[in-house]
């Protein structure tokens, strides 16, 4: 019995309490793709690079207030410079959509061509980040490192293994619960929610019933570029803060909002936490579980594991290609918005 | 009027009044003065070496125009293919090792068959399976865990003991010891096959798809190439390939060669280096002009005149009886492997085969750009857009740097404003190429050189 509890504390603290918050990471980034989709009409090859900027502001302002003597121990001072993140995100889609998108819209272009637009404006957006923050690791994260420590959650309980939270896995699942509650609150009950969702369903329609598309569009920036930077801080807090990490991040968002069927949030939810716990267990090494569960050695020494973590962004492609070639709708198809 | 504001129209309604052919030989002209003030001014050492690389850039332009152009296909996985050509270029010309090959050949060749028995036998019980409801997922899955099981079962003894074989200077299979020209052939085949496995799942769906797909595949390419040690040597890289071209030792202890060098008034390592340069550049010429030739062919056959139709109206094109995904395949199929062929060419250029060096910006934007600078559905603006857009990609770096110096001379020297950015001068490639990009896009997204109207 007690061995059946270790390994199942063992997969808690490597898939489960992981998976939670990388899922929830993941589930903002892949909505803020999947609002765009649904109103804009192309895949933003951008959106990591946005995160990535969000998130180059919100350390910066965090090592501002850190300087400043401000903080709110024992939760990281990053969550004080969220607002200054959010808003030179906000400032930096809204200048994008202008300058940039609101000519092919104009001109109907097709979404191959706002593809191609798109990757430019990751170029553009990367080399900025770059050029301000440079290439290098970023550690943003103070305050309290752990909710429950390995060594303390052992010696309460007697167990041999520990379950670890951190801080950061806490405050992810706590804030992405509030954004998305607020996200869908405001889709399905506000007027400015609602004008989205008709746009987003039915273009000419809404237009004919008086719906301003540079409002809804604008309005769709906004949400996107507010999740991005969340996402973009939660992961950075949680991981470490690296530009280049931001645009492999890109495949597994792709990948989730695919997965739950583009264009439909509650899927962009639902596909980030698939493809957050089928990389956790597939590239998780089974090696002790199977010791706790059936005793050492017994499948040979070998780690057990379905796959080396140097290939954890293959799983994403895995799981996207056979969603694309058994069902390429998505699990929750043919509702948007 | 003022006679200044007059002359620069004047002068722009000559250029106007060029046929599209003049206009387009100016043009290449142009670009060759580029290469030659290079030559002049810095030495012809180095602008062999960049023409040596606007040759190879050609050639992935050519390949991404036939998808692009032809077809109206997105890739965003240049680099997955060209890094596939290129460990053409290892698998082909690198001798075997024969330890490796007795460690545990045997082995990965076994797995890697079980592999592949399990791939079609999972896909034909997938197709047979339609009317089983639930069991069709479980038998599929089934036969998948239990084939990738047997087949990491047998696999992973062998690497292991490849991987120990003198791994300082081995530690992989080798390769078939083949002249290594010949695989820049293989490279097109290598970089085909996988193209038709992405081709066949994404294509036919929305557009996005093909594009997210591309984008995986070629990331994932690059982590098998980077921690499969047992094929490629991973991050330790592979060198000394064999040459298609005489080496530099070489030349250098040939007496006719030494007094060629006299002759020509150059030291005899520049002149060395030189005629190497010269031989590879001959080589891909050839290759690009091949290239060239049969795409242009191909555009102007009916087959080109149908990929015309399916792209710039598909429902048309479907309704007169045209396979759209078909073709579709077929033409993503061609320009992966024509990219392939330039992969492989190029770490024949280098002499080796670095996994690391494969950057997404590098080898899929900066090609992209090149296409779409060039003139998107043209084969001469894509051959032209890897000229230019290569010329500029190395000789970007010291303009920016030299702009930056300029625009922060009013700071004094040690200025932290003026440290910083210095220092990151080295990122304003990735913002000019961006810059460039949108511009194009929006200004003349025709291209320098525009697609002829037929």
């Amino acid at each position: 019995m007690e061995s059946a509890l270790n390994a199942l504390i063992l997969i808690g603290n490597y898939i489960v309490v992981p998976g939670l918050a990388y899922g929830c990471q993941l589930a903002l980034g892949a909505l803020g793709v999947t609002m765009i989709y649904a109103v804009l009409r192309f895949s933003n090859f951008g959106h990591g690079e946005i995160m990535s900027f969000g998130t180059m502001l919100v350390i910066l302002a965090t090592f501002a207030l850190q300087s400043a003597g401000l903080s709110i121990a024992p939760l990281p001072t990053a969550l004080l410079a969220l607002p200054a993140g959010i808003i030179g995100a906000i400032g930096l889609c809204l200048l994008l959509d202008r300058y940039v998108y609101k000519f092919y819209r104009q001109q109907r272009a097709s979404p191959v061509i706002y593809l191609i637009v798109s990757i430019g404006t990751m170029f553009i957006i990367g080399g900025l980040i770059r050029f301000i923050i440079g290439p290098q690791d970023r550690n943003f994260a103070d305050g309290e490192r752990f909710i429950v420590k390995a060594s303390v959650f052992k010696a309460n309980t007697g167990f041999s293994e520990g379950l670890a939270v951190k801080t950061a896995q806490g405050v992810t699942v706590l804030t992405t619960f509030a954004v998305v509650g607020l996200v869908f609150w405001f889709l399905n009950y506000t007027r400015t929610g609602k004008s989205m969702r008709a746009f987003a369903d039915n273009e000419d329609l809404a237009l004919l019933s008086g719906i301003d598309p540079d409002r809804v569009v604008r309005i769709t920036w906004i949400i996107t570029a507010v999740l991005a930077t969340i996402a973009g801080t939660l992961y950075g807090l949680d991981k470490s803060y690296k530009p280049l990490v931001y645009l492999h991040l890109l495949l597994p968002i792709f990948a989730a909002a695919i997965v739950g069927g583009v264009g439909n949030p509650l899927g962009a939810i639902a596909g980030g936490f698939v493809i957050a716990f089928s990389e956790l267990a597939i590239t998780f090494a089974y090696k002790k579980v199977a010791g706790y569960l059936i005793g050492d050695g017994v499948l040979g020494d070998g780690l057990l594991q379905l796959l080396s973590t140097d290939y954890k962004f293959a799983v994403s492609f895995l799981i996207l290609v056979v969603v694309l070639l058994v069902k390429p709708t998505g699990i929750f198809s043919g509702k948007t918005l | 009027m003022t006679k200044s504001a007059k002359t620069p129209g004047l002068a722009r309604q000559q250029i106007a009044r060029l046929t599209p052919s003049q206009r387009n030989i100016l043009l290449f002209a142009g670009m060759g003065l580029l290469l030659i003030i290079v030559g002049v001014v810095q030495s012809w050492n180095v602008a062999f070496s960049i023409l040596n690389m606007c040759l190879i850039s050609a050639i992935m332009a050519l390949g991404v125009n036939i998808q692009w152009g032809y077809a109206g296909l997105f890739n965003v996985g240049i680099m997955g293919f060209a890094a596939l050509g290129g460990l053409a270029a290892v698998v082909v010309s690198m001798p075997p090792v024969e330890a490796a090959w007795a460690a545990g050949g045997l082995g990965v060749v076994a797995g890697l068959a079980i592999g592949i028995v399990t791939l079609l036998a999972s896909m034909l019980i997938w197709r047979r399976g339609q009317g089983w409801g639930r069991w069709r997922y479980a038998v599929t899955g089934g036969v998948v865990v239990a084939g990738y099981v047997l087949m990491r079962m047998l696999i992973d003894p062998s690497t292991m003991a490849i991987e120990a074989v003198d791994s300082a200077r081995t530690g992989y299979l080798g390769g078939l010891g083949l002249p290594i020209m010949l695989s820049w052939v293989v490279g097109g085949l290598f970089a085909a096959a996988a193209a038709w496995v992405v081709g066949k799942i994404s294509l036919g769906l929305r557009a996005d798809y093909l594009a997210i797909a591309t984008l995986g595949i070629s990331e994932i390419i690059i982590y098998v190439l980077k921690f499969e040690d047992w094929l490629s040597r991973g991050v330790k890289n592979v060198n000394g390939l064999p040459r298609p071209v005489p080496y530099e030792v070489d030349l250098q202890n040939n007496s006719w060669f030494v007094a060629l060098a006299e002759d020509m008034n150059l030291p005899l390592v520049d002149a060395s280096s030189l005629v190497v340069k010269i031989c590879y550049a001959l080589l891909f010429t050839v290759v690009l002009l091949a290239i060239l030739w049969l795409s242009e062919t191909a555009l102007r056959s009916p087959w080109g005149r149908m990929m015309r139709a399916i792209r710039d109206n598909e429902t048309a094109a479907n309704a007169m009886g045209k396979n759209v995904t078909r073709q579709h395949l077929l033409v993503f199929v061609l320009g992966s492997a024509v990219i392939g062929i330039a992969g492989a060419m190029l770490v024949t250029l280098d002499g080796q085969f670095t996994p690391t060096s494969y950057q997404p910006l590098r080898f899929t934007f900066l090609i992209w750009v090149m296409v779409i600078a060039g003139g998107s559905g043209n084969n001469w603006g894509a051959v032209l857009g890897g000229f230019l857009i290569w010329f500029f990609w190395i000789e970007a770096e010291p303009i920016g740097l030299w702009f930056i110096d300029v625009l922060t001379s009013g700071l004094p020297p040690g200025h932290w404003l003026r440290l910083h950015l210095l220092e990151s001068a080295a990122h304003t490639r990735l913002m000019t190429m961006g810059v460039i990009l949108l511009l194009v896009l929006r200004f003349s997204p025709r291209g320098l050189i525009p697609e002829a109207r037929r």
